[in-house]
């Protein structure tokens, strides 16, 4: 009854072609924007902050890269974590080895490299696909392991091969507090999301859409594949190698190679599959998925014990937690194997016609 | 009337006679008793809660009441800080956090300083931290792995006859490929260029169950002694890949994580003559503090884990572990107020002072299990005495003396690492002045 379009007519293109043509949606949407930026910071504390909301933005940041990379183009990647690890890795050096490098330009520099090493891996997509492909992006995974535990110059020489950043500064505002972090990563995440919205609407996104539909088809109709594709492998590794530098100087602070091991990869891949593939808003639905629920569970089952009386043990919550995991992935991917995206969509299209299904 | 008086002069009686609510000190307890390092974070876990469980069964520390919670975080490391985000504000806030994890202690050592809660690495961590004026929260109790490797090659040139016999010899590293393989490097590199041997430096990739390319080049390179750097299932394979290609296990030293029960279990017979670097203890079944253990806590049924356990290596690590962080707290009520609980920031000096003698000890059930720690606000590490035991293929025995790492080697290299470190921060050092307030 509330969510429902009539009576908002269009008189321009750019009003019909705006990201979010009903109103209602355009509302709630700069709502909750407005209200993770001004509401959350005075309602949530530090543990919140720190453990759950600041993995949450990034981890869905590096969602939304594999997203335009799987999702939207159809190159499917378990090299991700290695772009993250680049990215971290390069904005480190980009920090200490140059006097005076702002923070904020050090992360971006990094996703610059990051977009370039996805280049380079990005080649064999254009003779490969399907499971090959994952194959080859399996490489990526494994040679960037291996390059940042054995080439210690990666890691000025640390002996111990753990780097760490600390007093983050951006333009004399100095980011210590868990809210000044979350905010940081809000400001960049809420920046990258928008542009990762208009660059699927544009021509580029159209021609990874038409890649992933029928890169014959597509060719045919004049797309370039390999500017497509490796545009696709570019961007998505830049939103990687952003990523990856926020997680290591934000979130940890000080990290090893084994923060983006081979699991960082398939965690993300996972966001995208339960999120949804080719949606933004899926990845921001993965990424909480993936990262809020193993944490509630490890809360909520002692609890839910407790209340009937039953001690489960540490080991017991943590077994528990994977196997009801499990189970819910699958559930999810029987129920909708869109992902949590289109049981969204689906959920808004029966809204519209509510009370008066036909 | 009078009944009514009655009544209420009971329930004022009643009321005078509830004791005043007992303080309380909450200790969070980081463990993984899931996943690939399992075998080893378990027995590690039941000792440190029994421990605490111990105390409290004695009466608490000075009457106050150990509350503890765990939570599991698999050795991963950003679980490892969930779980310390989600622990350091509970039951009235964290007294001390040890995380038996080098990444964690890794990411921890920032945020240890901003919240105010000390950091027990006990045998673990970053060697350098052993400097209190740059670590000012970090505690590397009773030696790090700096300790380790020095006392490995202090025992080495002992079984040749003198370091001057160490020149060509060649020494290998097997290592955990992390930052806590890692960190005996420096150590083994410096005391290289001392003596003249040679160091050969072979990583393993977690989990490390592939390790046949490294025992090849082993083979190929036969180096005089095989230093195991190992954790967890990389022990055993270790053992099991020395077995197979005939290198002598008793030319294999490994450090603590490498020398317990469940390292060698598996391989038995197989592993006889393998020895490792205890800091202070091995297995302790006939320790006094063991016995109460099992006659405190586990006869009662409120023991953690299988009684068969209580006692060996990893079990007393974390009765080890618990008993440094409970003494902290009772020397910190020494100076601010027994029976009352302690702020992290009180509990902090106690860690700095703490100064357990071997009467002590003894007194405590440690005796013949550990010699004594005495801390200083500039040294927190506060002992380094090591002794070696040896896997006879049923249980570990020791095969030497105590042994202290070499001062004049390792103090500069710490004042080295943590002088770099400093820097990095901008952190400044503490003064002798402000170690007094």
């Amino acid at each position: 009854m509330i969510y429902r379009e009539n009576g908002q007519f269009k008189t321009s293109y750019a009003a019909d072609q705006q990201i979010f043509p009903i109103a209602q949606d355009r509302w709630a949407v700069l709502a909750i924007v407005a209200f993770a930026f001004v509401g959350i910071p005075f309602l949530v504390d530090e543990y919140l902050f720190r453990a759950i909301l600041i993995p949450f933005l990034i981890l869905a940041l590096a969602a939304l890269g594999v997203n335009l990379l799987v999702g939207y183009c159809g190159q499917i990647t378990l090299g991700a974590g290695a772009f993250m690890a680049v990215g971290a890795y390069a904005a480190y050096n980009f920090l200490i080895r140059i006097d005076g490098m702002p923070m904020l330009a050090a992360i971006l520099l990094g996703g610059f490299v990051a977009a370039v090493v996805g280049i380079v891996f990005g080649i064999p997509s254009l003779r490969v696909r399907g499971l090959y492909l994952a194959m080859a992006t399996l490489a990526a995974q494994f040679f960037w392991d291996w390059a940042f535990l054995r080439i210690s110059w990666f890691t000025n020489n640390a002996p111990s091969g753990s780097v760490s950043v600390s007093n983050l500064e951006l333009l004399g505002w100095s980011i210590d507090a868990p809210i000044e972090k979350y905010l940081f990563c809000l400001g960049l995440l809420a920046l990258f999301a928008l542009l990762a919205k208009n660059m699927t609407r544009s021509a580029m996104g159209r021609q990874w859409m038409a890649i992933r539909d029928m890169d014959v088809a597509a060719e045919v109709i004049g797309i370039r594949p390999m500017f497509a594709k490796l545009s696709a492998f570019a961007v998505s590794s830049f939103y990687l190698g952003v990523a990856g530098a926020l997680w290591g100087f934000v979130h940890l602070g000080s990290w090893e190679p084994a923060a983006f091991s081979i699991d960082r990869s398939f965690q993300l891949l996972f966001m995208v599959i339960i999120g949804g593939m080719g949606s933004i808003m899926g990845s921001f639905f993965g990424a909480a998925f993936i990262v809020v629920l193993p944490i509630f569970l490890n809360q909520f089952l002692p609890w839910l014990g407790g209340l009937v009386g039953l001690h489960i043990s540490t080991a017991g919550v943590s077994h528990a937690e994977f196997m009801i995991f499990g189970a819910l992935i699958v559930f999810f991917l029987i129920v909708e194997p869109h992902g949590i995206a289109r049981l969204w969509s689906t959920g808004k299209e029966k809204l519209r016609l509510w009370p008066f299904p036909h | 009337m009078k009944t009514r008086k009655l009544m209420m002069a009971a329930a004022l009686a009643a009321l005078l006679s509830v004791p005043a609510i007992a303080a309380e000190q909450f200790f969070p307890v980081l463990v993984y008793r899931t996943g690939a390092y399992a075998p080893n974070g378990t027995p590690w876990a039941n000792g440190y809660v029994d421990y605490l469980k111990l105390v409290n069964a004695k009466g608490g520390i000075n009457g106050v009441k150990i509350t503890f919670e765990e939570c599991e975080f698999g050795y991963a490391t950003d679980r490892g800080v969930e779980c310390y985000e989600r622990l350091k504000g509970k039951s009235g806030g964290a007294t001390l956090v040890q995380p038996l994890s080098t990444g964690v202690t890794f990411a921890l050592t920032e945020k240890a300083s901003v919240d105010k809660i000390p950091l027990i690495t006990a045998g673990y961590g970053r060697s350098e931290s052993a400097n209190g004026a740059v670590f000012t929260w970090n505690f590397p109790l009773l030696g790090t792995y700096w300790v380790g490797a020095d006392v490995a090659i202090q025992h080495i040139a002992k079984k040749e006859g003198g370091f001057d016999k160490l020149k060509g010899k060649k020494i290998a590293l097997v290592y955990h490929d992390s930052p806590y393989g890692k960190e005996p490097i420096p150590l083994l590199q410096e005391r290289a260029k001392m003596h003249g041997f040679d160091v050969m430096l072979l990583p393993v990739a977690h989990p490390g169950v592939e390790q046949k390319a490294t025992w090849l080049q082993i083979r190929q390179n036969k180096p005089d002694y095989v230093l195991l750097w190992g954790w967890g299932v990389m022990n055993s394979t270790s053992l099991k890949e020395a077995q197979a290609t005939g290198y002598p296990r008793d030319k294999m030293y490994g450090i603590w994580w490498a020398g317990a029960e469940p390292d060698v279990k598996d391989v038995g017979e197989g592993a006889k003559g393998y020895n490792a670097m205890t800091l202070q203890h091995g297995a302790e079944p006939n320790a006094k503090v063991v016995k109460d253990t099992l006659a405190m806590v586990h006869a009662k049924g409120q023991g953690t884990g299988p009684k068969e356990e209580v006692g060996s290596v990893l079990y007393m690590r974390g009765v080890l572990s618990a008993m440094l962080g409970v003494e902290g707290v009772r020397k910190a009520q020494e100076r601010y107020g027994k029976g009352k609980t302690m702020t992290g920031e009180q509990v902090r000096w106690g860690l700095e002072n703490l100064n357990l003698d071997q009467k002590t000890l003894d007194g405590m059930g440690f005796a013949g299990v550990m010699r004594p720690v005495q801390t200083s606000c500039l040294d927190h590490m506060g002992s380094s005495w090591v002794r070696v035991h040896t896997w006879d293929g049923a249980k570990w025995n020791f095969s030497s003396d105590w042994y202290q790492a070499d001062d004049k080697v390792i103090r500069p290299m710490v004042m080295l690492a943590s002088g770099k470190y400093a820097e990095e921060k901008k952190l400044k050092p503490r003064t002798p002045e402000e170690c007094k307030q």
